[in-house]
């Protein structure tokens, strides 16, 4: 789509070879780059001071099923607060291995971004701390954000959890238990 | 603590590991509002995915409007005109004040404070019952369009404005009589759930959060959509970080937009408030009813939705609670391939173990009701 911009011009002087694609369509800055290695190119675009995209904004993922080889791409969204520019990263990942490194070691706040891509297309980060399903719960099948998960899919019921690290009040329980055979039904 | 606490207003859990009363560790749980809004959002049509939007930050449904909007604009490479965007700028600040009006509200009578969050409820009545007259609903208004707004403003608007705004300031003077000063108030705020600018920066977070520490970006001001560039108004920044500040800055901000809006409704110029672009906008009834071509783009739009070219766009505006971004896919046709939400308050709520390790249990309450956590925004 054009000449590139200065900043990714700059960027393809920095890693020859490691920015596969670029394109700025509708003033939007973008580049794609493979997982290997993804942690040194963003921890230069954070830290070098000609660019200086030391915010994190949004971390996300996007299915191409059937469209486009490799399947997933997640996006990455990263600011500027001192120039004032966004730049967004694009990372393909094949189907067969959904695995992407973790930024977690950058920025506090990919890890519940992170989470939340495993949680909605499946795509691992290795190195990331805790790699739990955050807005859908441990026990539910699949990652509903793909697109051949079915709209009208439906879950199984989940049979109710123990109460498994959580403090329990001895007394009280027995209280309860004291008041259940109190109230019981008279056989 | 939760999921259904009174001070947990939107359904969330922590999972607390306590000393006494003190915080030792704190998981946060969230996800039980999640109704699968991307996944909706895929399966109808682009002006059908409007209502969808109202119902993620509902206190102010506005600005999220306005976002989507603006987002499908800028892939579709079109502009609306001058009205449209007075408009589209007097309704999210009005939007904003309701926001920023809940939140310290609920705050306020959480820590015992009832007067006050009875006389912000009063002044939110006020703005909401504006919004009523101008869209036809409370909350769930679904009052822009891809291309324009619904309707032009009533005849009446700059007055019925200026009375509310009359009333409001009475009503927010009262309230900083009564807090401001507060010994009570301001133990439980001030001091707790402190950020620093380097966490708050590495969380990600913005909005009033992002503010409170100092740090002074708001997209209204770093990237200026619509007509912000052409109003003169202040972001208000703190210094600690802390609970005490996020109120105040909200507050502030509350003067602000009020001034946004009496400038926008002195400099709003006359003219149409939607596209005349039969491809983007509903046409009138009148040409549906009488001409084939009216009928014809009808027709088009309602079966088919707009065609959007295919390409990928990320629009930020300032919502509440910070950016509020619309990351959006589109493949070409009448349908998304793919909308994500940078939602505020998901990313302030990653924070908020950071925020309250340390603390009592009851300085949950004021922490928690700082962020303003919105479950339909939260959770989507």
């Amino acid at each position: 789509m054009g000449e590139d911009s200065p900043n990714i011009q700059y960027l393809g002087e920095k890693f020859p070879g490691r920015i596969l694609a670029s394109h700025a369509f509708r003033g939007d800055e973008t580049i794609v780059i493979p997982r290997e290695g993804l942690q040194e190119i963003f921890s230069f675009l954070k830290e070098d001071p000609r660019l200086d995209l030391s915010f994190l904004t949004d971390i996300t993922a996007v299915d191409y099923l059937g469209k486009k080889e490799p399947r997933f791409e997640v996006v990455y969204h990263l600011y500027s607060l001192r120039a004032k520019h966004r730049l967004r990263v694009k990372v393909p990942v094949p189907e067969e291995d959904p695995v992407v490194d973790s930024l977690v070691p950058l920025w506090k706040g990919a890890n519940w971004l992170e989470r939340e891509v495993w949680d909605m297309f499946g795509i691992r980060f290795s190195g990331h701390p805790d790699l739990r399903r955050v807005l859908l719960y441990e026990e539910f099948q699949g990652h509903p954000l793909r697109k051949d998960y079915p709209v009208n899919q439906c879950q199984p019921l989940v049979p109710e959890r123990e109460l498994q690290g959580t403090f329990v009040d001895q007394r009280s329980s027995n209280k309860l238990l004291q008041l259940q055979q109190k109230f019981a039904p008279k056989r | 603590m939760g999921p259904s606490h009174p001070a947990t207003h939107g359904t969330i859990k922590f999972d607390l590991k306590l000393e006494g009363e003190k915080i030792l560790d704190c998981d946060v749980v969230v996800g039980y509002l999640h109704r699968g809004f991307a996944k909706m959002c895929e399966q109808v049509t682009w002006t059908q995915v409007i209502p969808y939007t109202d119902r993620l930050n509902y206190v102010s449904p506005l600005i999220n409007n306005v976002g989507y909007a603006l987002a499908v604009e800028k892939l579709l490479g079109v502009e609306t005109p001058a009205r449209c965007q007075f408009i589209r700028v007097i309704m999210s600040e009005l939007s904003r004040i309701t926001d920023h009006l809940t939140c310290c509200g609920m705050a306020a009578s959480e820590l015992g404070a009832i007067t006050v969050g009875f006389y912000l409820i009063e002044a939110r009545e006020l703005l909401i019952r504006i919004i009523e007259v101008v869209t036809g609903a409370r909350l769930t208004i679904s009052y822009t369009r891809i291309g324009g707004v619904k309707h032009d403003l009533p005849p009446d608007f700059a007055e019925q404005v200026t009375k509310a705004f009359r009333k409001s300031r009475q009503l927010l003077a009262d309230c900083d009589r009564l807090l401001s000063r507060n010994r009570i108030f301001i133990d439980r705020m001030s001091g707790l759930g402190v950020l620093s600018q380097e966490t708050a920066i590495a969380y990600g977070l913005t909005g009033p959060i992002l503010r409170s520490t100092g740090v002074s970006y708001d997209v209204r001001k770093a990237e200026p959509y619509l007509v912000y560039d052409q109003l003169d108004f202040e972001i208000p920044i703190g210094t600690k970080g802390d609970n005490y500040d996020r109120f105040i800055c909200r507050m502030l901000e509350i003067e602000q937009s009020m001034r946004i809006v009496e400038q926008a409704l002195k400099k709003i110029p006359l003219g149409p408030v939607s596209l005349d672009d039969p491809h983007v906008v509903l046409p009138e009834k009148e040409k549906v009813y009488n001409s084939i071509e009216g009928l014809m783009h009808h027709f088009k739009i309602i079966m088919e939705g707009i065609q959007v070219p295919a390409g990928e766009v990320y629009l930020a505006v300032e919502g509440g609670n910070g950016e509020l971004g619309f990351y959006i896919v589109s493949n070409g046709g009448g349908k998304p391939y793919r909308v994500r939400v940078r939602p505020p308050c998901f990313i302030a709520m990653s924070a908020f173990r950071e925020m309250i390790k340390g603390s009592m249990i009851a300085d949950i309450i004021p922490t928690f009701g700082m962020i303003n956590m919105i479950g339909g925004e939260c959770d989507r």
